[in-house]
């Protein structure tokens, strides 16, 4: 299956915006900068205004690999890992699935956006071809 | 061009030793980290009473929520159970995975010395994974109260293993600079003929590139033999102060530079370009604590806990430039052993076996003492070593 992250206070906006249908990003209300993982602190201007945004859910592949080996049981494959850039800052990436289409079809630079699966009480964003 | 002395030149291996190496070892690995140690020691004409210093990597870690993954086997004893096994008396010890790779160990083996707080320490590494992953069928950690720490951005879209990892940076250098897999297949081709020359490597028999080609892909453009082979094994190094020099019963091996600059986040997935990797910096830190250069380097032993990481420290360590290194390593010649650069003279992890970069640190020692046997580079002065992945490095310039 699946793993489950921890939710404590420090990444539940992260885990469980998907709840509603929101991918929540921390973002420093100071100087507008997204952060990820993230932290209480700004790492641009050190400011400590630091909330979770929505932003929009649109991205590019930025990399990607096709998963043969079953490592977990209940996890079918062949499944794709990708690394996801939104489309807000050219930083602010997330590692991810593609789902909803075959994994030979997946390329760098496709355009994507988020949908949630849930895993325990959390909503990890996973995206599909836009 | 003259430079004053660095902490790292005041330091030599003086001593090297290495267990049994193997898939089906009946030794515990306690036992083998104490055969490589004891063979270390003696080795530099010491004795245990004389080692006032200890260090490993990653030391007793069953949990890591670091970037350094840990996983049944990795570990191998801790510092703790080596000095009191050996009854040490020491000034100094340490182990820890959060490091810049497994060379640190032997960063901080140098530190230590050339601080003075220690004259001769033993650094090692110890691993069992090959029994570990035949007694123990849960090879992914599923953490019963949810994942924690670094791995919760990774591991819940199950990306649960290194070759997942690596494979995301090899696509992404695959994809802007035109890197082949056919390109990346003679790292583990090259490593396979030199393990024929090497009598403790586990993978010996003819590796083809066909064979590679049609092999059982596991995290695409990874496939089986891009991935290394678990073992049972340790190896210790003895460092030294470099007045110990010529008391030595073996040649002392001196360190010329070190490199563990880790410039870029301190993550794997969070890692801004991903056509390098932390070989960058910690390559260009080496290049800049020495006036060798890198046409100086005789042979290389270059970490490939994956083939592609390789690639990655050839171009982090200069011998070629940014997205090159599948043209450098095209057809094989550049890095056989009658190459311009031998790479991983030993076999390498991929057909050797996995002593996570100390199997590296062993061969050039034995390159540069002359005694590589038939795979020897002839006249081999100046070697280097590096170790790890993605946001993980550390290398070493060694000379004779």
């Amino acid at each position: 299956m699946w793993p489950i992250p921890q939710i404590d206070d420090d990444n539940r906006a992260f885990w469980t915006g998907g709840r509603d249908g929101e991918l929540l990003i921390a973002r420093c209300d100071d100087c507008g900068y997204y952060i990820h993982p993230p932290t209480p602190r700004c790492p641009r201007c050190l400011g400590d205004d630091v909330h979770p945004h929505a932003v929009s859910g649109r991205g590019r592949v930025y990399t990607y690999t096709i998963n043969e080996r079953p490592w977990s049981p209940g996890i079918e494959v062949p499944y794709v890992i990708a690394i996801v850039q939104l489309e807000e800052q050219s930083d602010l990436r997330l590692m991810t699935n593609v789902v909803g289409c075959a994994p030979d079809e997946v390329a760098i630079d496709m355009p994507v956006q988020v949908e949630f699966r849930q895993q325990g009480d959390a909503y990890a964003p996973v995206f599909r071809p836009a | 061009m003259t430079m004053a002395e660095s902490f790292e030149q005041r330091c030599i291996v003086s001593g090297i030793g290495q267990s049994e190496v193997g898939r089906r070892v009946t030794r515990g690995v306690l036992e083998l980290t104490l055969d490589a140690c004891i063979e270390a020691i003696a080795d530099a004409g010491l004795t245990p009473k004389d080692i006032d210093g200890v260090f490993s990597w990653p030391g007793a870690v069953t949990r890591a929520e670091g970037l350094a993954p840990s996983s049944p086997g990795s570990s191998g004893p801790g510092v703790h159970a080596v000095i009191d096994a050996l009854r040490l008396n020491t000034n100094w010890y340490s182990a820890g995975p959060e490091t810049p790779g497994m060379l640190a160990a032997v960063i901080h083996g140098c530190m230590a010395v050339a601080s003075g707080m220690c004259r001769h320490v033993l650094v090692y590494r110890a691993l069992n994974e090959a029994t570990a992953w035949r007694t123990n069928t849960q090879r992914v950690a599923t953490d019963a109260e949810g994942v924690t720490g670094n791995m919760q951005w990774i591991l819940p879209f199950g990306a649960f293993s290194g070759p997942n990892w690596m494979a995301l940076y090899a696509r992404r250098h695959m994809h802007e600079y035109g890197t082949t897999r056919e390109q990346i297949a003679q790292i583990s081709l090259n490593a396979r003929r030199n393990a024929a020359l090497n009598p403790k490597a586990v993978l010996t028999s003819e590796l083809t590139l066909d064979d590679y080609l049609s092999s059982t892909m596991i995290s695409d453009p990874l496939c089986l033999y891009d991935c290394d082979i678990a073992i049972d094994g340790a190896t210790a190094v003895v460092i030294s102060d470099a007045a110990y020099a010529p008391d030595t019963p073996n040649k002392a091996i001196h360190f010329e530079a070190v490199g563990s600059a880790l410039h870029g986040r301190a993550s794997w997935d969070q890692w801004e370009d991903m056509t390098t990797t932390a070989a960058m910096s910690a390559g260009g830190h080496l290049w800049s604590r020495t006036a060798l250069e890198p046409a100086d380097v005789d042979c290389a032993q270059l970490y490939d806990g994956f083939t592609v990481l390789s690639l990655y420290w050839l171009e982090g360590l200069r011998f070629c430039g940014h997205g090159e290194s599948g043209a450098f390593v095209d057809g094989g010649e550049r890095i056989s052993l009658t190459g311009e650069l031998p790479l991983a003279t030993s076999g390498g992890q991929l057909s050797g076996g996995r002593l996570h970069s100390f199997g590296h640190l062993y061969e050039a020692c034995l390159q540069l003492r002359g005694d590589a046997g038939e795979r020897q580079v002839p006249g081999a002065k100046v070697v280097a070593v590096s170790a790890g992945a993605g946001p993980l490095a550390s290398c070493l310039l060694l000379r004779t």
